[in-house]
């Protein structure tokens, strides 16, 4: 894990020095909430439906113990006892005292954490794969990198007025557990005759109009990183469109100028810009990596106990395998059937923060479906693990399953929402509790956004659910085909929308006719591409 | 109007004119870019300019940052001043992106701007200003 120098230190100390300055000036009524908005944007300080939310950031989704703790402390002593893990791979409390928001920031430096650019339209959170560092198909732990941009991009003088927000994602394996390609940049790390380097992806995104990143470089050497991202971040501050809110992201300039024409401008501003001597030595690099060099893994390799039935479930379908023998990776679903999609309270939260810290070599991830993973956890100890998580009502067995739903805060919270979400997702995974079902349909990753800004990623669900206000009244529309994964691909709406209980009968529609009509050990999505949206649209709307 | 300035030569007193008019007829030494004027049309002229004023009509609009770096990374010396929808919160970014001198719609509080260029002493990024970035100071 990475750890603060005085130099990291003093830059987010000095941080919450200033917010406290403009929340006073605020209070004080020296500023207009006009004049405020911008400034508690930067910071992650969103004006909900009912309060403030704070968005703190997670950076590249990994975070220790000690950290942990300071989350469920905060969520206790700031916030209503829990709080929420989103698909950036952060935490948003829903509660929040303006007045407290200084207080909250200073204790969070204390363990090295911050809500520095979790908002506003600026460079977020870098997000990465949450098997970083375990997962036996990475050319090299992606975070490094992740950390190397979070530090170029944190209060970065020229791109911190951008047209419109920029997220930036980090992967080192073929397989991707990140929505790579649905970034803004993604970047996936590569050997190239053994020198480790990035193939970038630019122009990914969701939200209105969804957009699969093209390739824009296959090979950038990690001396000439940050001179490339700049050069694609300078491009996109000068032209990207400001005149539409709606169509200012990267992924439009890239569509309208072209892959072509935009990787030509990167590469002519590449040239200036790496003339300039921005990009730090190798040595920063390498002194970030030894930050994350592997723990000291001494497990003898020895298959767990599987004579409970329960722990066997769970160690199918929510542990996966690890480079190092004698390990394995630990998902913690916090989906249990009828709760909040990523919520936790801060029972629960400091139940996890202990199990990594016995268990797991102090080191825990947050993922972009909002579930937590234990990385590296040796095999003799699976069981007490499950135990523990059972205790605390974290053992669901259901990852990548129905019932593992990404749904946004919606209607019940978000100022933007035009629909709820949560009581959708709460119904659907009701709707398939029987966990036999479930295990039945395999992987099948149901997405909810309550609104066309797709926080809820509804366009990469196998099915996706899109909530809208028709007349007054919250509809849902479903969409299929969508993956967030190495198979990318956008959803398709399939026809008119339904009620909220329509839309829970018709996803219960599509999945018989796929096991009906699946072949082998297809995957819904296989199946659905395989046969088209005919035989789906019949059953659902016939 | 100029409220405040970090330089100690004299200030212009050329009225700054379109980059399309300074195009057409070269002889002014001051210019003022639009957010959508190409700030590498000056490049060739640099030389003979005192003053280049940027506009922020919004200031949300971060073209004229960009501007601001482009000009300092060409060789330009002279005066760089952001004019318009420029706030206290933003006054750090520009000294960093190379503005010297800014002229505000609404006036600000001076002991306010004095802060807010304080506030921080250190600086991932290599950028227009003199700051050494955290990665240098690191690795020497």
């Amino acid at each position: 894990m990475y750890k603060y120098d005085h130099f990291d230190q003093s830059i987010v100390d000095a941080r919450v020095a200033e917010f406290r300055d403009q929340v006073n000036r605020r209070i004080a009524g020296e500023i207009t909430e006009d004049q405020f908005k911008p400034l508690r944007l930067m910071n992650g300080l969103y004006l909900q439906l009912h309060a403030y939310m704070l968005r703190v950031a997670i950076p590249y989704g990994t975070l220790d113990s000690r950290q942990m703790r300071m989350l469920a402390h905060i969520a206790r002593k700031y916030d209503r006892d829990y709080g929420h893990f989103t698909t950036r791979q952060n935490i948003q409390y829903n509660w929040i005292k303006l007045e407290e928001c200084a207080d909250l920031l200073e204790e969070l430096a204390t363990v090295e954490m911050h809500a520095i650019q979790t908002s506003g339209n600026c460079i977020r959170n870098i997000s990465s794969d949450q098997y970083a560092g375990a997962a036996a198909d990475e050319v090299a732990d992606p975070r490094p990198w992740a950390e190397l941009l979070r530090q170029w991009s944190t209060f970065h003088p020229e791109f911190s007025y951008l047209p419109r927000k920029f997220k930036i994602a980090v992967i080192a394996s073929p397989e991707d557990r990140a929505a790579m390609r649905l970034h803004d940049i993604g970047l996936e790390l590569v050997r190239q005759n053994g020198e480790l380097g990035a193939r970038v992806f630019v122009g990914g995104g969701m939200g209105r109009t969804p957009m699969i990143a093209p390739e824009i470089n296959p090979f950038v050497k990690a001396n000439d990183l940050l001179s490339y991202i700049e050069a694609c971040l300078r491009v996109y501050n000068r032209f990207g469109r400001r005149d539409n809110i709606y169509k200012a992201r990267i992924k439009i300039l890239v569509h309208e100028i072209g892959a072509d024409e935009y990787r030509r401008q990167v590469a002519e501003e590449f040239a200036h810009v790496k003339t300039l001597g921005i990009d730090p030595p190798l040595a920063e690099l390498e002194r970030i990596s030894a930050f994350f060099a592997p723990p000291a893994f001494d497990a003898a390799d020895v298959e767990p106990d599987r004579s409970d039935p329960d722990f066997a479930v769970w160690l199918d379908q929510n542990v996966k395998p690890h480079k190092q023998a004698g390990y394995a990776i630990v998902n913690i679903s916090l989906k249990p059937i009828g709760g909040i999609p990523g919520d936790a309270t801060s029972a629960q939260i400091d139940v996890m923060a202990d199990l990594a810290e016995q268990y797991g070599f102090d080191e825990l991830r947050v993922t972009h479906a909002q579930n937590i993973v234990l990385p590296h956890v040796a095999k003799r100890d699976l069981h007490a693990v499950w135990q523990a998580l059972r205790e605390a009502d974290l053992a669901d067995a259901n990852l990548d399953l129905i019932s593992d739903i990404i749904a946004c805060p919606g209607l019940d919270y978000c100022s933007l929402a035009n629909a709820r979400s949560i009581p959708v997702a709460q119904k659907i995974a009701t709707r398939f509790a029987d966990m036999d079902r479930q295990r039945d349909l395999g992987e099948l990753k149901l997405k909810i956004s309550g609104c066309i800004n797709a926080c809820g990623h509804h366009h990469a669900g196998h099915i996706g659910i899109l909530g809208v206000d028709r007349k007054g009244v919250e509809n849902y529309q479903l969409t299929f085909g969508g993956s967030g994964a190495e198979d990318v691909s956008i959803g398709k709406i399939i026809g008119p929308g339904f009620d909220e209980d329509g839309v829970v009968d018709a996803v219960e529609k599509a999945t018989e006719v796929y096991k009906t009509l699946r072949e082998g050990d297809e995957r819904f999505i296989d199946t659905y591409r395989r046969v088209g949206l005919e035989p789906f649209k019949e059953a659902i709307y016939g | 109007m100029v409220e405040f300035r970090y330089r100690t030569d004299e200030v212009t007193e050329q009225p700054s004119v379109t980059l399309d008019a300074f195009l057409d007829q070269s002889n002014a030494t001051a210019v003022r870019l639009e957010p959508d004027d190409d700030a590498r049309a000056l490049i060739p002229f640099l030389d003979r300019l005192t003053l280049i004023e940027v506009a922020f009509p919004k200031y949300r609009d971060g073209r004229g940052y960009s501007s601001a770096r482009i000009l300092r990374e060409a060789g330009y010396t002279g005066e760089l001043r952001a004019q318009g929808d420029v706030l206290v919160d933003q006054i750090a970014f520009m000294r960093r992106c190379g503005f010297d001198s800014f002229a505000p719609e609404a006036s600000l509080n001076p002991e306010a701007v004095a802060r807010a260029l304080s506030t921080y002493d250190q600086f991932y990024q290599k950028a227009a200003d003199a700051a050494v970035p955290v990665w240098k100071l690191r690795h020497g």
